[in-house]
This record gives C-alpha cells, sequence and structure tokens, in this order.
C-alpha cells in the first residue's frame, strides 16, 4: 500500500455536548477517488471544512503528504496543494467567471504584492485560467460575470476555481447538488476526466454518480466512519444498509 | 481557447473608454481653472477654495481605495490629515522647513500610524472595525488637543509655507495650485494602477467574498492592511498640503466630523471609481461654499428676512440635500453620470 496522500486520525470536531464528527480516522491513496457518503446531518460537510481547514478540530491529526497539517489555516494548506469546493457556491459573483479562475492561478503564481500593471490583461494568468474554464465545459462563458451564470454553470466555476489552484488533492463537497440532469453528466464526465489526474475527496448524495466514479467510499453516519471499501463492497455491507440505506432502494 | 484569450483580454473598449471621458473633463478643468481664475477677479480666492477641493480629493481619493475597493469602512481617516499637517507644524517649529523632510517623515509617520492601528482594526470586521477605526481617530485628536507646546486646543499658525530645497517656491499660490495639481493626479495614477494591479484585485476579491479568497490560498489580512497603509500614507501627505494651505494647523483637521466628512464625499461622489471621489470632494466643498448664496437667490420670492434666515441656517438644506442624493442617486454621481450611457 502506497503512502497515503491524505490521513485523518481520530478527528473530532464537537460543540459542546454536539459531537458532529467522532474519531473520523481515514486514509486517501493518490490517485484515488474517495467518496463520501452519509445521511443529511451525518457530518460530512464539517469534515470537509476539518480536512480544508475552515474549521477548527477540538482533537486528532490531518496528516497530508505526510505533512501534519492540523493547525495549519487553510490558505496555507492550499498552498500545498490541498483545494476545496464549497456546497453553498462560493464565487466572486462581481467578477467574470475567467477572472474567478485567473484569481485562483494568480494565488499560485509568483507574488501578488505588485502594485503596477493591470492583472486582468497578463496571459499567463488568462491562458491557465481559460485551460481550466475549458476543463469543466465552461470554456464559452468565460466572460460573463460569475453572478449571471446559471446554478448548474456556478458549480462547474467552482470546480474550474479548484482545478486552478493546482491542487494534489481536490475535496468537492457535493458538486452536483442542484444541478439539472444534463449539467450532472457533464460534471460527471469531467470528474472522470480529472480522476486520472489528481486524488479527490468526494462528497456526493447522487448514489449513481458516487458508485461510477469511487475506486472506495466510506460511510458516514452520526459524525463515525462505520465502513470504508470498495463500492461493490459498500453496496452489499450489510451494516451499511442497516444504518444508512435503511428502507431506501439501493442503486 | 488562445483566441478568445486574446480578444477579450482587452478591456470592452466601449464601456471603458466612455468612462474615461470624466476624469480627462476634470483634470482638465483644474488644469483649465487657474487661467480662468485671472479673469474672476477673485482669483485668490476661487485658487485657495480650488487648492482645498483637491487637497481633501486627495484624501477622498485614499479612503475610496479602502472603501470602495476593499469595503473597509475607515471612519478615522482624518487622523492622517491631522498627523500630515502636524508633521509639517511640528517639525517646521523645530527648524525644519523644507518640504523634502517635512514630507517624507509625514509619510512614514502615517505609514507607522496605519500599520500599527490597521494590524489591531483589521482584526475586526463590520461595525466593529468602523468603531475602533473611529476609536483610534479620536485618540490623535485628543492626543493633539494635548499638546501644549504646539498649540493644544488651538492649534498653530506656521510662519510660512513648506520650502522646497530651500526655495519658497510654494509661497505662490499659482505654484502651489500646481503642486496640488500635480499631487492629486500623482495619487490618482497610482490609486487607478494598484485598483487594476495584482494587489488590486486580490483586494476587490476579498470585498466580494474573503472565504472563498482564503480557499484559493491568499491571506486577506496581508493585502487589507497593505491597503490601510498605503490609503494612510495618501492622506497624510494630503495632510501636509492642507497644512500648507491654510498655513495654520489644529486638533479640527482630525475630528470625528471630519472623518465622516471624508466618506460622505467618498459616497457622495461613487464609491470605487478614484475620479468619484475626487467629484465628491469638489461637490460637497463647492455645495459648503456656496449653498448659502444659492439659497439666497433661489428664495426670491420670500421677504429679505425669511431669505436671510434661510442663509443663515443653511445646513438645514444642506444636510437633507446630501441625504436626498445618496438615497436616490445610486452609485453617487458617478452613478448619475453612468447611467444615460448605459440607458
Amino acid at each position: 500500500m502506497a503512502e497515503a496522500l491524505l490521513e485523518l486520525r481520530n478527528l473530532r470536531k464537537n460543540y459542546g455536548a454536539l459531537v458532529v464528527t467522532d474519531d473520523v480516522s481515514l486514509s486517501v491513496e493518490p490517485g484515488e477517488l474517495h467518496a463520501i457518503i452519509g445521511p443529511n446531518g451525518a457530518g460530512k460537510t464539517t469534515l470537509i471544512h476539518q480536512i480544508s481547514g475552515m474549521l477548527p478540530s477540538n482533537s486528532g491529526q490531518v496528516l497530508f503528504a505526510g505533512e501534519d497539517i492540523t493547525h495549519l489555516a487553510m490558505p496555507r494548506r492550499v498552498e500545498r496543494g490541498l483545494a476545496r469546493s464549497f456546497q453553498i457556491t462560493s464565487i466572486l459573483p462581481g467578477f467574470s467567471a475567467l477572472e474567478n479562475v485567473a484569481l485562483a492561478v494568480q494565488a499560485r503564481s509568483g507574488s501578488s504584492f505588485r502594485f503596477l500593471g493591470n492583472a486582468s490583461q497578463e496571459k499567463d494568468l488568462n491562458g491557465t485560467a481559460l485551460e481550466c474554464l475549458g476543463e469543466v465545459g465552461l470554456g464559452a462563458r468565460a466572460h460573463i460575470p460569475a453572478g449571471l451564470l446559471s446554478y448548474g454553470e456556478k458549480r462547474q466555476l467552482e470546480l474550474a476555481i479548484g482545478l486552478a489552484t493546482a491542487p494534489k488533492l481536490l475535496l468537492l463537497d457535493e458538486p452536483l447538488a442542484g444541478t439539472g440532469h444534463d449539467e450532472s453528466q457533464r460534471v460527471v464526465e469531467t470528474l472522470r476526466r480529472l480522476k486520472n489526474r489528481l486524488t479527490i475527496v468526494l462528497i456526493e448524495h447522487d448514489m449513481e454518480a458516487v458508485f461510477s466514479l469511487a475506486d472506495r467510499v466510506s460511510v458516514l453516519v452520526y459524525g463515525r466512519v462505520i465502513a470504508t471499501d470498495t463500492p461493490e463492497r459498500i453496496r452489499a455491507n450489510p451494516e451499511v444498509r442497516a444504518a444508512y440505506l435503511g428502507d431506501e432502494e439501493m442503486v | 481557447m488562445t483566441e478568445i484569450a486574446e480578444t477579450h483580454s482587452a478591456p470592452a473598449p466601449s464601456l471603458t473608454t466612455r468612462l474615461e471621458i470624466v476624469p480627462l473633463v476634470l483634470f482638465t478643468a483644474f488644469a483649465a481653472a487657474p487661467l480662468l481664475a485671472a479673469y474672476s477677479g477673485a482669483e485668490g480666492y476661487v485658487l485657495s477654495l480650488l487648492t482645498r477641493v483637491m487637497i481633501f480629493g486627495i484624501a477622498a481619493m485614499a479612503l475610496d481605495l479602502i472603501l470602495g475597493y476593499g469595503a473597509l469602512v475607515s471612519f478615522g481617516h482624518a487622523a492622517f490629515l491631522g498627523l500630515g499637517g502636524y508633521a509639517v507644524g511640528i517639525l517646521a517649529s523645530h527648524g525644519f522647513e523644507d518640504a523634502l523632510i517635512q514630507v517624507p517623515v509625514a509619510l512614514l509617520a502615517s505609514a507607522a500610524f496605519a500599520f500599527v492601528t490597521g494590524a489591531i482594526s483589521l482584526r475586526t470586521k463590520g461595525v466593529y472595525f468602523i468603531m475602533i477605526t473611529l476609536a483610534f481617530g479620536q485618540m490623535l485628536y485628543f492626543l493633539a488637543t494635548s499638546l501644549a507646546p504646539y498649540g493644544g486646543d488651538d492649534g498653530m499658525t506656521l510662519a510660512s509655507r513648506s520650502l522646497v530645497a530651500g526655495t519658497d517656491w510654494l509661497e505662490n499660490d499659482f505654484t502651489f495650485y500646481w503642486v496640488c495639481l500635480l499631487c492629486l493626479f500623482g495619487v490618482y495614477a497610482l490609486s487607478r494602477s494598484i485598483a487594476a494591479s495584482r494587489f488590486g484585485r486580490v483586494l476587490r476579491g476579498t470585498r466580494e467574498n474573503a472565504i472563498r479568497m482564503e480557499a484559493i490560498g491568499f491571506r486577506p489580512f496581508r493585502f487589507q492592511l497593505a491597503a490601510y497603509v498605503i490609503s494612510g500614507m495618501m492622506a497624510g501627505l494630503a495632510g501636509c498640503l492642507l497644512a500648507n494651505q491654510a498655513e495654520f494647523v489644529s486638533p479640527s483637521f482630525m475630528t470625528w466630523q471630519r472623518s465622516g466628512e471624508l466618506i460622505f464625499m467618498v459616497v457622495l461622489g461613487g464609491l470605487g471609481s478614484l475620479h468619484g471621489a475626487i467629484i465628491g470632494a469638489a461637490a460637497f466643498l463647492l455645495l459648503e461654499e456656496f449653498l448659502p448664496e444659492i439659497l439666497h437667490t433661489l428664495s426670491f420670492f420670500l421677504s429679505e428676512e425669511t431669505r436671510s434666515h434661510l442663509a443663515e441656517n443653511w445646513k438645514m438644506v444642506f444636510g437633507p440635500l446630501l441625504i436626498l442624493i445618496v438615497l436616490f442617486v445610486r452609485g453617487g454621481i458617478m452613478g448619475l453620470l453612468r447611467r444615460p450611457h448605459h440607458g
């Protein structure tokens, strides 16, 4: 087994007596697409916040590429190659789609303490940004103000912004949430392509997408990981069926 | 892909060139004014009024850089006017009358004050940021009132304007006017450059969504602090000029009312366009200057007594007028200028 790119050790987050994530240990191998599923309120988004550094953990450790990043702030983690998208779309609405992505490229290319020169004209930044937009299928919409994009397009833009930070690992918090059928097909296709180049941790409710994309699946219930396995075995796992899927029809 | 990059990397020309007319007209007007002033019969008065307009234009623009582009509502920006003014006054009283010493000292003092207060204030957000910048401004105000050797409450009169490399060029009102215009243009050009630069883009991005900026790897605090320091230095420069224009420095330079007026100028002119701040400053100061006369003229149908009362209490009209403009003209005066183009 190769050394894990991301390793969570006994991660815990509680608000007083309310335990949101409890003793979560996970390891994500380089190159895999690791999906985390679980019913609403299982603590999936909180876990992403803890991994990305948006929320501090009460105890436990986060290791990224062998380094303990538990106490690093979010920007520092991004510098190390840990990017994320948000469940609730988080973009710069007044900027064009291109500028949203170009800013992310800018964060990784040289100092931003430059007071001269027009940033929106920098060919290197715009070129890379357009590639990222092309990757998610938004190339033609590059110059539309991000606030005017459709909901699905905003989700795709989130993905492009994440890509533009040149991550080693991409944390995706429900990239399909709220998208229409066609759009979600496009995102799934994009993820399938990215999967070969990047390590991805994916939180998603769309089981069809999860089972078709994931190399491994972890099931989070009431803040605890009850199983981590291949999609086929997760589907067959009686404990998962009982705890998570219940009477719901399994895909 | 690259084709798209090529065609669109130039900013949409129609929009920008249209709006560039405004600063062009603005600076042409400032440049032409001294020539016209000679014919007005009240040359000294016109020059000194317009010099004040330009100086406050610099200060308002400094504020616009952080308020309009960074959404940082500093309610203590007059402190920097005071710092600049007192740097000139105090140094002059100790025999350092040359602007080549005074201005760098003023800029350094402003930068230091901005760095320390900014580092503290920027840890807060929203209304707390407003209150804490106000508190720092007031702190400096009370410090100035207690400086007995430098006039305390009453302030101090300068023996003369600053020297420039040993010469007394600035004594000439025309020369001083041109120097102020040069400063105004310099600060404007610098601010425009900053706003469009990589740095400015991070600042604008942070205004829109700070969390997103952190999630792509920026630490917004550093950029906001740098912007706050730059803005403070610009306002400090305005303070140097203001002391020279008035040949007088006093704590009244940095009252909180003055800070409020600066915010008003920026909002009145239109946030986030820089030349809007200059226009706002001009509108504010010119209204303040001429509103009594305008009211007196407009109320010709009233009795002489009422007319003089009205002119005397012009602020009763000034206040509501400003409020109406801000309420009903979204985007301030710049918004008004933009509107007809966009239909």
